[in-house]
This record gives structure tokens, C-alpha cells and sequence, in this order.
């Protein structure tokens, strides 16, 4: 049992998780528009969630809180609290509490002190909430009264009940439950329905068919009511309206109820989107049109033509039942899948793509057509189950994104600046691996740019600026590497203090021209930002040697422009992905290397006149264009010289090129990346390891670094 | 569970007895329709029911549906306590649209429940 519920209980915790990161994207869509009813739902819905099922793993702290938020959202919900940004910020420390108990939880940790005084502090906040309520309660009370009534008055629940037919068997009489339910208030009105009943001949005697409406006035809440039904719970169709529901959600019950939509006025008046009054007088005229039943016109007809359910409250529950059926169908769409197992399948592809080459080795050998032809098709299928299970771990950076609405938020409040946060890009995806360890940098730099990139309002103001500063997130693809840039329109970077400051520090020479670029990237150097300069360099490059050694681990690369007086864009450049990638196979000597085929521009011949050339210098003319160049045979000291004739591959990272001298070019390859040991870490220019179709290792170029190593040589040389 | 019936006129009339519960439903359930198919018009007096269920209430709610597609007549009557009870309890009385007659000390036990 124990290892069933833990598991039950990872889902539950990555659910509550979810729901949590909904809650805030909802709550933050709530600031700026506080009459969404949609986003009201999803909040309250998120914390019913969570309380629900927390209640059935037994974390009372859990339930004990979420169940006092949640009040305080049914409140809200119905119009009863106006929604401000005081009741906002309160909400979203609920959520955090929520939060804080959920990892408690999760770490099986008992409540410290702190948490549960913050805790206390939060339902204090709340209780103040709901009693200020009640005195302003007539102001705010200005129920959306919808065609045709369409709210229930007081405290009155809508219970729906459908029987499973095996209750009865099960010993369990429905009569009971209803009989219980009466003890906690006064049932105004039920409604037996039959619609269930099969034929006489088919009918079970021993089977329940029936099916019940309740509206039941009662002070007790509903985990009260629901408690009523547990012992049936996974036996029974089970809905309760909360009072003060709206139509729609009236609807949404009618749409859940398995009756035929033919009697949806009949049940329209059942669930009291009509009012008593009107049913009552509908039912008079039922009365007088006789005593014989089959003959009777069916209510929600008499309705329709008595004008009390008006058409457009039925056109808005068809409406509402083809939105209610799309959104079935696109949850339907998603299912939840452990990451190990996605992890395995991928490793498992990177298998197949090893042998599938080595099979096409052996055909190419053997020089049999057919066989040939065969395993062409089957490495392009194998082409294809490799991207599509690459693709299943790639998730769009915009989850990622929004979560920052909410630092944004929270830090600008901390420094009473008022800034804005602009997403750009948000659909950009990229491998899930990746998206998790990019939280951190990221989140390093949106607090660096707002903190010390964003001026004041006052400097804004006087330098003609809009005194809301913006922050910008934006992700797009650039060849085979996602770049996500964080943008800032603050004062920018101060040129000559860094240089200045690098030039204490002994990172570079006083008498080295760099230019304004090299100077910018100059804060990502080690030992270039230790606490004391915060303020000096207006704070700038504080922890920034941290992000770009978090990002390169990544093998990605971060860089930065600033404009002075325009803002500063920190630019990062990701890898999409960590497990498999397209490869360009080059051979120098007997050794074979991997270039990553994106970052491949062009393979031009090594002319003799060059080749004779680059004994003394460090560049190639390729078209009029200075390139820098590595001669692998060189840079790995392959024994032997050089083949007769040489070729140059032209490669490009982050907006610079290089060329690296080849002897040989051996054509695309699909590369399965294995991390090379913790021995070979140290070995610049390369970045992992591959397996060939022939069993042989060949090792993949590090070409950031022998481009970085490139044009250092260069710039030496010159 | 018995069935004791009585022909008065076109009428055929039931008395069943004792529970109207799970327990007697798969015996209850071919003998009520076996009445109904052999006769127009049908009362089932329910005077005798010491209690009844669920499975009784869908029973009767059969029958009553059969009767009328047939276009048969089928009535209800002397109801019990027990079943009055019920009957309140989901709002059928207009349900079967018979006569019932309350008396005072099921006025209270409904205010109990």
C-alpha cells in the first residue's frame, strides 16, 4: 500500500504544483483585468483541487489552509468581495503558504514555527477580508442577473445525483444518503428521474436506474455535503452547485447529466435556472392539460412558449456545451508521462541510430542494391522516430517565461520601481533538460537588469524617458540553438568604468584595444565582480561569471550589447537539445571528428596559395573576408603530415565565423552525443563523443571554443 | 413477500405485504407485471408495506410507466406510513399523481425528517 500511495503522491505533489503555477498566472491576469470571471474559476478551482485530494492523502495543514482560501475565493467569486489589489497580493501570498505546504509536505518535513506564523498571519488577513465584506456587502452585491434569473437566492445548494446501478447489490440504499443529506438543512425540492429505467423486460429489479435533483437550503459547506455521499463516492455521479452559482454553471451541470438534451427545460427548471415561482405556474398549466401524463407537453416546451426560459439562455447552453466539448477534447489530449521513461526512450533511439548506421555500413560494403535501398529507408525512419522522440521532451519556454510575471511583480514592489515585463517568443521550445536548469541564470539576470538596469522613475522622468520601465524576455531559433535574450530599456553599461575596473583587476592589459563588445563581456570574467563593486559599477556584474559558467555547461554561451541611455540585452544561446544531433563527419589522419552540422556554413577547398600562406599567418582570404582558422591536425597533434590536399570547413557560432583545416570531409552523420569522462574535461576544442557505425569513437569539436581560439591566434598574430 | 388480489369489477386489485425492499424485488418484479398484463385497470394498495426501498420505489415508478404505454390505468393506493414517508422524501406524490391521504402523524414524521 505504501508504495502505491507514494506514488499517487509524487503525481499529487507535481500536480499541486501545476495547479500553484496556474493559480498565479491567473491571479496576475486578475491585477490587470479584475472582472475575468474565467480566471476567478481557475483560481478557485485550483485551490478546490488541491484541497480535495490533499484531504485524501490526510494532510490536514494542507486542507485546513486551502479550505480557508478557498472561502475566502467563493466570496470573491460571487461578487461578494471586489477583487483589488490589496485582496490580490493577499491571494498570492495564500498560494505561496500553499506552496511552502506543499514542499513541506513533500519533503515529509513537520510545519516550522516560521511557516505556521506566516500561516496565521495570512488567515488573519483573510478573516479581515470577509468581515470588512459584510459591510460593504450592499455595495458590492450587484449579482449578474442573467436572461431568465439566473441566479439562486440565498444559501441554497444544487445537489445532482446519479446511482450506479450496482448500489443496491452493494447493500446501499440511495434512499439513506438522502435521508442523511436532509439532516443538514432543508431539501426545498428533488426531482426523481427515471430517464435511466430500461424496459420492463430489460429492467433489473435488483439494479439502480434512478437519478435525483436536490436543491437543498443548508448552512453546511460542501465538503460537509459531499462527506454525505462518501461510502457511494465511486459509485454515484455526484455534482454540487455551490449557492449563487451562475447559468453557465448550470449549463455545465446539464451538459455533465446523462438525460437526453430534449428534456433540458424539464431540467433547466429542476436545477433552478428558473425560478420556483415560475415553475409553480408552469406547473399549474401543466396541471390543467390533464391528468394523463403521456399526453402532457414537456415542461421546458411550456417554458420556451411562456417566455420564462428565454431561447437565449438555451443558445447559451449550446454555445456553451461546444466550448465545454472542445476543452474535453484538448485535456483529452494531453497524458502525463514520467521524464525517466521519455529519457530511456530517447537513449534507446540514440541505440538505434548507432546500429541502424552501422547496418548501413555493412550494406554500402557489401554492395547488394536491395539491401541497400533497405536501409536507406530505414535510417530515414529512424530520422524520424528520432526527432519525434526528441520533440516529446521539448516544451515552449513560455511556461518558463510567466513564471517571471511574478518576480517582475515582486521585486519591482521591493524597489518601487514600476516595471513592466514584455514576453516575446513565449512559443520558442526547447528540450525540458535544458528548460530546467535555465530557471536560475535566468532568473539572476531579470533580477540584475531591474534592479540596477532600470533606473528610477525620477532619472527616467529627467532623461525623457516613460517612467515605467520595461523588461523584455524574448526566446526565438537561431541555426540549431535557441537564443533567449533579457532586455532591459534602463541607463545601460558604463564603458570606461569597466574597462577601467578590468584593468585593476589584471584581466586585461592597459594598452589592449577592445572593442565596446569585448568590453560589455567584460563583467562575465571571473574574478572581475566581487561585492564591493556593486555599487561602483552601478551594481552591474554582480554573480555574472556564475551565470555564464551555468550557461556553458549547458554548451551554450551568453553575450551582451548596451546602448548607453537605451537599455542593456543579455543574450543567452542554448543547445536544443542534450541527447542527439545532426552531425557533419570530417576526418583528420586516421581520426574521424564530429562538427555539428548547424553551425557547419560551407566546406570550400584549402587552395595551394593559402596553403602555403598559412604557415605565417593566421587568417584565409575566403572571399575578401578575413577568416580566422584552426588546423586540427595541428590543434590535436595527429601524427603523420597532412593529406595531399586539405579542405577548410567554414563554421559559424554566435555571429562569428572560423574555419578549420580538414583532410578529409566525410559527409552528414547523425551523432549520439555520450559525455566523454571526467578525465577528459580539461581537453579544450572538444565537447563530447560519438560511436560510429564501425564501432570506432569519434570525438565532437567544441566549436565555440576553437573559434574563440581562432581568433585569439589572430589577434596574436596581427 | 405475498401478493393477495382481488377483482373488483374491471378493477384488479393487489395487496402486497410485508417489504417492498432489494430482498423481494426479483420475486415482486414478475408478479407485478404479470398483473398488469392480465388486466385494464390496476390499484395496488400499499396499506400493508412495512417498509420500502429504493428497488420498491423503481418498481412502482416501472409499473406505472408500463401502465401508461399500454395505455392501461394504474393506481396507488392506502398508502402506508412507510411508504408515505418515501414518497415525500423524493417528491413523488405528483410523480403518480394519486390521492394520499396524510394523516397527522405523518405530517410529523416528514418534519422530523
Amino acid at each position: 500500500m505504501s508504495l502505491d500511495l507514494s506514488d499517487a503522491l509524487q503525481t499529487f505533489y507535481a500536480e499541486s504544483r501545476g495547479l500553484l503555477q496556474e493559480m498565479e498566472e491567473s491571479l496576475l491576469r486578475l491585477e490587470s483585468t479584475p472582472d475575468d470571471a474565467e480566471a476567478i474559476n481557475a483560481v478557485f478551482r485550483a485551490a478546490h483541487t488541491i484541497k480535495g485530494s490533499s484531504g485524501l492523502f490526510g494532510l490536514d495543514d494542507i486542507v485546513a489552509f486551502t479550505h480557508k482560501a478557498e472561502n475566502l475565493l467563493d466570496r470573491v467569486r460571487n461578487n461578494e468581495l471586489p477583487l483589488n489589489e490589496a485582496l490580490i497580493g493577499l491571494l498570492l501570498g495564500c498560494r505561496d503558504h500553499i506552496e511552502r505546504l506543499v514542499d513541506i509536505a513533500s519533503a515529509n518535513a513537520e510545519m516550522d514555527s516560521e511557516t505556521r506564523e506566516q500561516g496565521e498571519a495570512l488567515v488573519a488577513g483573510m478573516r479581515q477580508c470577509m468581515g470588512g465584506a459584510a459591510a460593504s456587502l450592499v455595495e458590492a452585491e450587484s449579482p449578474l442577473q442573467s436572461v431568465g434569473g439566473g441566479q439562486m437566492a440565498g444559501d441554497v445548494w444544487h445537489i445532482s445525483l446519479r446511482f450506479g446501478p450496482d448500489v443496491l447489490k452493494d447493500g446501499m440504499d440511495p434512499l439513506s444518503f438522502i435521508r442523511y443529506l436532509a439532516t443538514l438543512g432543508e431539501i426545498r425540492h428533488i426531482s426523481t428521474l427515471t430517464d435511466a429505467l430500461p424496459g420492463a423486460v430489460a429492467m433489473d429489479p435488483e439494479c439502480c436506474y434512478l437519478g435525483f435533483e436536490i436543491s437543498l437550503r443548508s448552512d453546511a459547506d460542501k465538503a460537509r455535503i459531499e462527506s454525505v455521499f462518501e461510502f457511494v463516492r465511486d459509485d454515484c455521479q455526484l455534482h454540487i452547485l455551490a449557492p449563487g452559482s451562475r447559468v453557465a454553471d448550470f449549463v455545465n451541470l446539464i451538459l455533465a447529466l446523462p438525460e437526453d438534451q430534449n428534456r433540458l427545460g424539464e431540467i433547466l427548471v429542476a436545477c433552478g435556472a428558473v425560478t420556483q415561482r415560475e415553475l409553480d405556474e408552469s406547473l399549474a398549466a401543466q396541471k390543467c392539460e390533464g391528468d394523463n401524463q403521456e399526453n402532457v407537453q414537456p415542461l421546458g416546451e411550456i417554458l420556451v412558449q411562456r417566455q420564462i426560459v428565454q431561447p437565449e439562455l438555451v443558445d447559451a447552453a449550446l454555445n456553451k456545451q461546444k466550448e465545454v466539448r472542445l476543452r474535453q477534447t484538448q485535456e483529452a489530449r494531453f497524458i502525463r508521462v514520467h521524464a525517466d521513461k521519455l529519457d530511456e526512450l530517447i537513449n534507446l533511439v540514440g541505440e538505434l541510430v548507432i546500429a541502424g548506421a552501422g547496418a548501413g555500413l555493412l550494406a554500402q560494403r557489401k554492395g547488394d542494391g536491395a539491401m541497400q535501398e533497405a536501409t536507406a529507408l530505414m535510417s530515414r525512419l529512424v530520422d524520424e522516430i528520432r526527432d519525434g522522440a526528441l520533440r516529446l521532451r521539448m516544451v515552449p519556454i513560455g511556461e518558463t517565461f510567466s513564471r517571471f510575471q511574478r518576480v517582475v511583480r515582486d521585486v519591482s514592489k521591493e524597489l518601487g520601481k514600476d516595471i513592466e515585463l514584455v514576453i516575446t517568443g513565449a512559443e520558442t521550445e526547447l528540450d525540458k533538460s535544458v528548460v530546467e536548469k535555465i530557471g536560475d541564470p535566468l532568473t539572476h539576470l531579470v533580477r540584475n537588469s531591474m534592479d540596477h538596469g532600470i533606473e528610477s522613475a525620477e532619472v527616467r522622468a529627467a532623461s525623457g524617458k516613460s517612467p515605467k520601465g520595461k523588461l523584455r524576455l524574448n526566446a526565438y531559433h537561431d541555426s540549431g540553438s535557441i537564443v533567449i535574450e533579457v532586455g532591459d530599456d534602463g541607463g545601460g553599461l558604463n564603458k570606461d568604468r569597466i574597462l577601467q575596473k578590468a584593468i585593476e583587476r589584471g584581466i586585461v592589459g592597459a594598452n589592449q584595444s577592445l572593442t565596446d563588445r569585448e568590453i560589455y563581456n567584460l563583467i562575465f570574467e571571473a574574478g572581475f565582480s566581487t561585492a564591493d563593486q556593486v555599487s561602483n559599477l552601478s551594481g552591474r556584474g554582480v554573480g555574472m561569471d556564475v551565470v555564464r559558467r551555468n550557461i556553458e555547461a549547458l554548451r551554450g554561451m551568453v553575450e551582451l550589447d548596451s546602448t548607453p541611455g537605451e537599455g542593456t540585452t543579455v543574450r543567452i544561446r542554448l543547445p536544443l537539445t542534450l541527447a542527439i544531433i545532426d552531425g557533419f563527419l570530417v576526418g583528420v589522419g586516421d581520426a574521424s571528428y564530429v562538427v555539428p552540422l548547424e553551425m557547419v556554413l560551407e566546406c570550400v577547398e584549402l587552395s595551394e596559395a593559402d596553403r602555403q600562406a598559412l604557415t605565417h599567418r593566421a587568417y584565409i582570404n575566403l572571399r575578401g573576408e578575413v577568416l580566422p582558422f584552426v588546423r586540427l591536425h595541428d590543434h590535436f597533434e595527429v601524427a603523420g603530415k597532412g593529406a595531399r590536399r586539405e579542405n577548410i570547413v567554414v563554421v559559424q557560432y554566435g555571429g562569428r565565423k572560423a574555419g578549420l583545416v580538414v583532410d578529409q570531409l566525410m559527409g552528414e552523420f547523425q551523432t549520439v552525443i555520450k559525455p566523454l569522462g571526467k578525465m577528459f574535461s580539461r581537453v579544450k576544442g572538444i565537447s563530447g563523443s560519438t560511436i560510429l557505425g564501425t564501432g570506432e569513437v569519434a570525438l565532437i569539436l567544441d566549436v565555440q571554443a576553437l573559434i574563440q581560439q581562432a581568433a585569439e591566434r589572430e589577434r596574436a598574430a596581427a | 413477500m405475498e401478493i393477495h388480489s382481488e377483482q373488483h369489477d374491471a378493477c384488479l386489485c393487489l395487496y402486497p405485504s410485508g417489504e417492498m425492499s432489494i430482498y423481494s424485488a426479483a420475486e415482486l418484479k414478475p408478479a407485478l407485471l404479470d398483473a398488469l398484463a392480465r388486466s385494464e385497470e390496476i390499484e395496488i394498495n400499499l396499506a400493508d408495506i412495512s417498509e420500502i426501498d429504493t428497488s420498491g420505489v423503481q418498481l412502482l415508478m416501472l409499473m406505472k410507466r408500463e401502465a401508461a404505454v399500454a395505455g392501461k390505468s394504474l393506481k396507488l393506493a392506502g398508502h402506508s406510513p412507510s411508504v408515505l414517508e418515501v414518497f415525500e422524501l423524493l417528491g413523488l406524490g405528483n410523480w403518480f399523481g394519486d390521492p394520499q391521504l396524510l394523516p397527522a402523524d405523518a405530517i410529523k414524521t416528514r418534519g422530523a425528517a
